[in-house]
């Protein structure tokens, strides 16, 4: 489904503040993982995601989507394949445009845009619909702009928006740490409810072990740009919080023993 | 004020009124302060003198001016996106250049029309009086556009372009190419800003290089002017309220002029100071309404 193979990526080559944010990070996703990311600030989470969705082109390496090469694809026509919930809940919906203008424009991901009417008559029953499945009463406010809407209801707006034109790979990039935690919670249970019923490949990034254990059928870690660790099945349901932050600090404990080698 | 002075104030808000529409699309909508303006108004003024005098039909010279003013706005919006220059400065450069290459297409600085058909003529027919026809004629043209403009901005396509003004990040996820938008709607902008300068030349008689002045800053004055007035929740509502504006700021300016405080008036050359002062008051009195609310 998705492969991405040694990717390399450096920040501000050949400055200073030179940052090599991939090393040579391979990672083999199969149709229907629900795989968890996880690792410290600066292993490389967020940049993996955007990786996969074009922000940037590697300096080295492959990136595969359904068998198409799409190392060199700009952003927008990954877009296509992928289906996006940011941290930021103002960033995955238009503030000014109302809410059943959002959810077409979301309808039309990846297509040709004409000149027929933006929000069809058509499509108005099914966006009720499926704006009630989110339990926020925002299916009789279709109308209303998604400026006028809070944190948590927008992060649900773009949770509906990002799987309702089902995308081959969801990537959400800690899309409920900056919700409060109630709120958070509601954003899992529909992030859960919306994986599970449309069976979606998802990369959920977060920085909550317990979110990375209770979540996806697998789990993977980064750090420094690589991953360290890949679990899944059957190991991956038996691991607790305990094991994975054992496994956390002896990877760190070592990386800190080279540092104090290197520097005497 | 006269009825005179009136009447000249509404005709001179309506045919400013098309260019007011591309000024609220670039700095409302995608959110791109664009200056081409200042030189795609006398773009489409050169372009529509220069056609008619070679004998094109008025109408279809409005086109060729129109077309002229979107190829400016592109040229403008892909020095911004291709070649990653900062909006203002891209839009300033194309402005300056437009500058000599309106001299080139006139052959000279400015150009009369005197005697030519105009698309007046096709008004003055009809047996009003000048000065109430012409008005009329433009406001036409202001319904026109803004109807067009209304159904577009509701299409797809034209979702994309608010989108692209609001939200770069949300459309680019949901697989727009948010150069293209950006280069078609600032060329849509000033293919409205020329429609403007074609219409003033005709309207005039003259089309003059330098008649772009200051374009930018009277019709940012409009839009800010319409909000403010006359409100801005949706987008119908809002282009109207441009348009409205416009008239507003030419009415006020009309009002300006006609002022006497002893010896003192004002001049035509004071209309820029009046202008800027406007539109500095029009920016700061938000934050000066939160300050005194505190």
């Amino acid at each position: 489904m998705l492969e991405i193979d040694n990717v390399t990526k450096y920040f501000n080559r050949g400055t200073v503040n030179e940052v090599l944010a991939l090393n040579g990070l391979s990672l083999s996703v199969r149709e229907g993982d629900f795989i968890t990311v996880i690792g410290s600030n600066g292993a490389g989470k967020s940049t993996t995601l955007t990786c996969i969705a074009g922000g940037f082109t590697p300096d080295s390496g492959s990136i595969r989507i359904k068998d198409e090469n799409i190392t060199n694809w700009p952003e927008f026509r990954r877009a296509a394949f992928i289906g996006r919930v940011f941290q930021d809940p103002l960033k995955g919906t238009c503030a000014s445009a109302s809410i059943e203008q959002n959810m077409a424009l979301a309808l039309r991901r990846g297509k040709p845009r004409g000149l027929s009417k933006g929000v069809k008559d058509k499509d108005r029953p099914w966006f009720r619909e499926q704006l009630a499945t989110l339990g926020l009463g925002l299916e009789n406010r279709l109308k209303d702009t998604a400026g006028l809407l809070s944190g948590g209801q927008r992060q649900a707006l773009t949770m509906l928006m990002a799987t309702m034109e089902r995308p081959d790979i969801l990537l959400l990039d800690e899309h409920t740490a900056a919700l409060d935690p109630k709120t958070a919670n509601q954003i899992l249970e529909l992030t859960h409810t919306i994986v599970e019923t449309q069976k979606l490949t998802t990369l959920m990034v977060t920085h909550n072990m317990h979110q990375a254990l209770n979540f996806g059928n697998r789990l993977i870690m980064l750090d420094r740009g690589e991953v360290i660790l890949d679990v899944g099945g059957e190991e991956k349901r038996n691991l607790t919080v305990e094991d994975l932050l054992q496994r956390f600090y002896a990877l760190r404990g070592e990386a800190m023993g080279s540092d104090k080698l290197l520097l005497g | 004020m006269t009825w005179y002075a009136f009447y000249g104030a509404l005709e001179q808000g309506f045919v400013y009124g098309l260019l007011v529409l591309g000024v609220y699309l670039t700095f409302r909508v995608l959110d791109f302060p664009d200056l081409t303006v200042d030189g795609s108004l006398p773009l489409g003024a050169a372009v529509s003198s220069v056609a008619i005098t070679s004998g094109v039909n008025p109408y279809l010279s409005l086109i060729l001016a129109m077309g002229a003013g979107f190829l400016a706005g592109m040229v403008t919006g892909i020095l911004n996106t291709k070649f990653r220059i900062l909006h203002l400065l891209a839009s300033i450069l194309t402005m300056i250049a437009l500058y000599s290459i309106n001299i080139r297409i006139m052959g000279r600085p400015n150009l009369t029309l005197l005697g030519a058909d105009t698309v007046l003529d096709s008004v003055s027919g009809l047996g009003l009086p000048p000065f109430i026809a012409s008005p009329m004629l433009f406001a036409g043209f202001c319904i026109v556009a803004v109807a067009v403009l209304v159904w577009f901005l509701h299409t797809e396509m034209g979702l994309t372009l608010l989108a692209t003004g609001d939200n770069a990040q949300m459309i680019t996820a949901q697989g727009v190419n948010t150069h293209n938008v950006i280069i078609f709607g600032v060329g849509l902008s000033n293919a409205l800003a020329a429609l403007s300068g074609a219409l003033i030349a005709q309207n005039q008689g003259a089309a003059d290089v330098n008649m772009g002045v200051g374009t930018i800053v009277a019709g940012l004055a409009s839009v800010i002017v319409g909000e403010t007035v006359f409100g801005s929740r949706t987008i119908a509502r809002a282009m109207i309220a441009a348009i409205l504006g416009s008239v507003t700021y030419r009415l006020a300016i009309a009002l300006a002029l006609g002022l006497k405080l002893g010896s003192f008036s004002f001049t035509p050359s004071d209309l820029n100071l009046i202008t800027s002062i406007l539109v500095i008051a029009a920016l700061v009195s938000p934050q000066l309404k939160r300050k005194f609310r505190k």
